[in-house]
């Protein structure tokens, strides 16, 4: 299993854009994913299960993923973290 | 959980019968102290200088008695007991009958901002109705990825990996007169001991779904409120599963199978899914033989029992007739 922990960068926080773009991205891995913020765990591979974590600016969410390529999974989901969705 | 405020108790829409009826007079900078106990105090055995074992987590209640008593303390100026009550960070105190507090007690409480609250509830329906909201408060609670949905009064919630059709299924379950409870995000809790209670985990964003290529739609919108529901008992557990060709699935379904959620046992169904297989029906199908069984038919077994008694008669006839040698079975039936 491989943990990260990462922050909402993006001022709006996750609305539907950004969680379109995580589901996208999660979609691509075999592996099962689940953002934690919280008390919540919700996969990462259904968007209303990520706009349902209402994640605002500044908060931060735990992204683990288990299975063949778990590493790779939650690098690129952090990238996008990281790159602010593209977004201000 | 979340930590649960003074400013959520006060918050609290509850109505008729559940309504407490809280005001708050004052110490409004400890509103964020959270109450971590679904439990009550009365402190008079504390007001009178007695502090073992005190219950100072718990919500405080002054009733009547209390507050004659803070008023005798007032008359004979002595306020060290009070002083030492708000020593310890209590999470909220309550009058009750719509009683006052007294100044010295008031000052005290605004000093060491403790929140002092008012109901013009009496103290025995007070509690009663603050511990009846705070139990489901603190009822254990999980989050589930899944669909809940009521199907003829049951209700299913359908499990499965992403992609599987879930949405798709509920979306065709609600077409057919059935109703959305929650899609994506399930928050189930267990109150009264064995009854789980499943609703959207955010209320804000309401009854939306998602489905693949035309995005996320409004339920209530498109279908109307008679198509949905705020929150339904999850009575059926039913895994959707893509059809795996060496797994074997029940044929019979005389054994009765459970999957466990808080604790509670809760009857559960393994559906493969495959392109021709109408799983809105076969869960229709599903939720009426739950009804059955809840009223005490069990399809499979009944079945069973007749084929037992079926195959018994016949091996008494096949018996009977043998013994009524040379007349075999055979000529017998031939004539």
């Amino acid at each position: 299993m491989t943990e990260k922990l990462v922050t909402v960068k993006n001022r709006a926080g996750i609305h539907a854009r950004p969680a379109a773009l995580i589901v996208q991205t999660a979609g691509k891995f075999k592996s099962k994913i689940f953002f934690k913020s919280e008390d919540e765990e919700i996969n990462a591979k259904s968007i209303m299960g990520i706009i349902t974590l209402g994640a605002s600016y500044n908060s931060s969410i735990q992204i683990t993923a288990e299975g063949e390529d778990e590493e790779d999974a939650v690098e690129a989901l952090a990238q996008l973290f990281e790159k602010r969705f593209e977004e201000e | 959980m979340k930590s649960f405020t003074v400013l959520d108790l006060l918050n609290l829409d509850m109505q008729e019968q559940n309504e407490l009826d809280l005001r708050c007079l004052g110490g409004r900078p400890g509103l964020a102290r959270s109450i971590t106990v679904p439990d009550l105090n009365r402190p008079g055995l504390a007001l009178s200088g007695f502090f073992d074992n005190f219950g100072y987590e718990r919500i405080q209640v002054f009733g009547r008695g209390e507050t004659a008593y803070l008023n005798k303390l007032a008359d004979q100026q002595e306020f060290e007991n009070i002083e030492r009550f708000f020593s310890v960070e209590v999470p909220c105190v309550v009058f009750t009958h719509g009683l006052q507090p007294t100044k010295e007690f008031f000052a005290e409480a605004e000093r060491t901002q403790c929140p002092v609250l008012q109901t013009g509830l009496s103290s025995s329906e007070f509690a009663a109705r603050v511990i009846r909201a705070l139990t489901n408060i603190f009822a254990p609670t999980r989050t589930l990825h899944g669909v809940l949905v009521e199907v003829f009064g049951i209700g299913i919630l359908l499990l499965g990996d992403s992609g599987v059709g879930k949405s798709e299924t509920a979306l065709e379950l609600v077409e057919r007169g059935h109703r959305l409870v929650a899609d994506d995000a399930v928050e189930i809790s267990c109150v009264a001991g064995d009854i789980l209670i499943g609703s959207g985990a955010n209320k804000v964003l309401g009854h939306h779904m998602e489905i693949r290529g035309l995005g996320i739609i409004n339920v209530t919108h498109l279908f109307g409120v008679g198509a949905i529901r705020d929150q339904k008992k999850v009575q059926l557990v039913i895994e959707l599963e893509l059809w795996e060709p060496e797994k074997t699935y029940d044929r019979i379904g005389a054994d009765e199978r459970y999957q466990e959620i808080l604790g509670v046992q809760v009857p559960y169904l393994e559906i493969p899914v495959k392109a021709g297989r109408n799983i809105p029906i076969i869960i229709e199908t599903a939720a009426m033989n739950e009804r059955l069984k809840q009223m005490g038919y069990y399809s499979a077994r009944e079945f069973n029992q007749s084929v037992l008694k079926w195959l018994e008669t016949e091996n008494a006839r096949a018996r009977y007739f043998q013994d009524r040698d040379p007349m075999s079975y055979d000529d017998l039936t031939s004539r």
